[in-house]
């Protein structure tokens, strides 16, 4: 078990966002969470972040160390848990390059970074052709490839991926989730949410079916496409 | 001629503005807050110089470790400016850091506190006397074709350029510089890429605050007279200057300190003094009513929370 978490709770004032989720993440798994607007997705990666504070009685262990003893920089840092954020967060005024660079801020590998900022180009060649460029400027697609070189680059035995496929046109999001695979072949254990649910679940091995802040179902990806209650609630009948 | 000779006055009045409103306009840039207790770091920052370059004298007078002028006043800069530097990290871990998410009218009001704790905290401690500030540097006065030119107001403006200049290319050019731009743009998301916000934020108040304290050195040797509330109209100033430079701009800043500089120099030329500040502050108006965000400015994102 490579990530575990129990009880996970999150309110936003008096608002219970998460009632006490509970699950796992084994190492090299892909695993999705999917779920309808508001249900809690978003939350659940920012707890994990640590970006949102949890409720007491909440656990969750990353290699058997307490998350909770992490702030969100050490997560990315000292972990390798990697964030791509709800809309991106790309930094608009910063080049690709700079946002690909700040990435690795803490990381203590200089000679290593290269390879990596390599390693991005080639997954992504759109990336290096637009380098120099600001991040504010480059289309939808390419921002989603510069959020997850950016995760790439700041950590990867994790990656929390928040709705990669949001706003990409369908031939962009089949090769993003084709970027996204070749990663994960490589070693990097990916989390994502999404609202998609079919492409979510044609990627993923496992996932979790997130209603109204409480887990509600799990399962391999092939038993929730066939679930009658999912395909009735996510995939369209 | 005149004009020569005031333009050599405002580069110099200028050269404050613009050292104090770099500080202004880091933090507003990086944690969208205004650390209205910066014009007070100006003064601890002179009131520091003081015993600074007050013990370095004595120290050389008494022979145990003689120094040349010059000598101690580059000492007494560089020491001023890395201990006032602790002052600002104390006010950012005190003041400001449990209020990062509270409303920002919160954070405001903690400012103008802070600043009136270190203006009582330094009348108790030192008393309302003003303090002269030691003369460091023998006093040249070059005349170059009638216009007076002193070698301290050269080399305090010189000095000024250059530490703007060296601010500026620390944000360009280092990883902390692109961490700082980065906050100012989405500082929500910055730890998702592993930089410690803590850090950055402490460490651009110590730039400020060093900063500020170059500034108030540069006025005690200039004016040198120093008081405990000799921060609060400059800071006004500076931070004026701040804004109309634009948000989180070492270039803005710099510019809009030595524009305010020449105002005020300026204005008097045409104008009678008294009513000085009044037009040269209704000009930064008009400004502002046709640039709001300033002269430059890194942009933000539009969302700023979670």
């Amino acid at each position: 078990m490579l990530l575990t978490v129990e009880n996970l709770r999150v309110s936003y004032g008096n608002i219970k966002a998460l009632h006490g989720l509970n699950f796992q993440i084994n190492e090299g798994e892909i695993v999705c969470i999917i779920g309808a607007n508001g249900a809690g997705k978003s939350t659940t990666l920012k707890a994990i972040s640590r970006l949102v504070p949890v409720e007491d009685g909440t656990k969750m262990t990353y290699q058997g160390n307490d998350l909770l003893d992490y702030p969100a920089d050490k997560v990315v840092s000292k972990l390798g848990i990697s964030h791509v954020p709800e809309g991106r967060r790309l930094f608009d005024n910063l080049t690709v390059i700079e946002n690909l660079k700040l990435a690795t801020f803490a990381r203590k590998d200089n000679d290593q970074i290269p390879n990596d900022v390599q390693r991005v180009f080639s997954i992504f060649p759109r990336l290096e052709e637009r380098q120099n460029q600001k991040a504010g400027t480059l289309s939808g697609g390419e921002q989603q490839m510069l959020a997850v070189g950016r995760a790439y680059m700041s950590g990867r035995k994790v990656m929390l991926l928040d709705e990669p496929s949001m706003g990409l046109a369908p031939l962009l999001m089949m090769s993003m989730f084709d970027a996204l695979k070749e990663i994960n072949q490589e070693g990097t254990t990916i989390l994502l949410v999404e609202q998609n649910a079919r492409m979510a679940l044609q990627f993923a091995q496992r996932g979790y079916v997130l209603e109204n802040g409480n887990l509600v179902l799990e399962g391999p990806s092939e038993e929730l496409l066939e679930n009658p209650e999912v395909k009735k609630a996510y995939l369209g009948g | 001629m005149q004009l020569l000779q005031n333009l050599i006055n405002a580069l110099q009045l200028g050269s404050f503005y613009a050292l104090i409103a770099l500080g202004y306009s880091m933090v507003y840039s990086i944690l969208m807050l205004f650390n209205f207790a910066h014009g007070d770091i100006f003064m601890v920052g002179a009131y520091i110089g003081f015993g600074v370059a007050t013990g370095l004298i004595a120290l050389s007078k008494m022979g145990a470790l003689a120094m040349p002028n010059w000598l101690i006043l580059m000492l007494t800069v560089i020491f001023s400016m890395f201990l006032t530097s602790f002052v600002g990290m104390f006010v950012e871990r005190v003041g400001y850091r449990p209020l990062r998410d509270a409303p920002r009218a919160s954070a405001a009001i903690t400012g103008l506190m802070i600043g009136i704790i270190l203006e009582t905290g330094n009348l108790i401690l030192l008393g309302a006397e003003q303090l002269s500030f030691p003369s460091l540097v023998q006093t040249a006065t070059y005349n170059l074709g009638g216009i007076y030119i002193t070698n301290q107001k050269i080399m305090i403006v010189a000095l000024s350029i250059g530490l703007a200049f060296a601010l500026h290319q620390f944000i360009r050019r280092t990883k902390w510089g692109m961490a700082m731009r980065a906050m100012a743009f989405d500082y929500v998301v910055v730890p998702l890429m592993g930089v410690p916000l803590n850090k950055i934020a402490a460490m651009t108040f110590a730039l400020g605050s060093a900063l500020a304290a170059a500034a108030g050195i540069f006025y005690g040797i200039a004016y040198p007279v120093l008081d405990p509330y000799m921060g609060v109209l400059f800071g006004w100033k500076a931070f004026v200057a701040a804004i109309l430079g634009g948000r989180g701009s070492v270039v803005g800043a710099t510019l809009a300190g030595f524009l305010l500089g020449f105002i005020e120099i300026f204005v008097p030329m045409i104008f009678p003094s008294t009513i000085r500040n009044f037009i040269a502050y209704s000009i930064v108006l008009l400004i502002l009513v046709f640039r709001p965000h300033g002269f430059f400015g890194e942009p933000y994102s539009a969302r700023l929370r979670l």
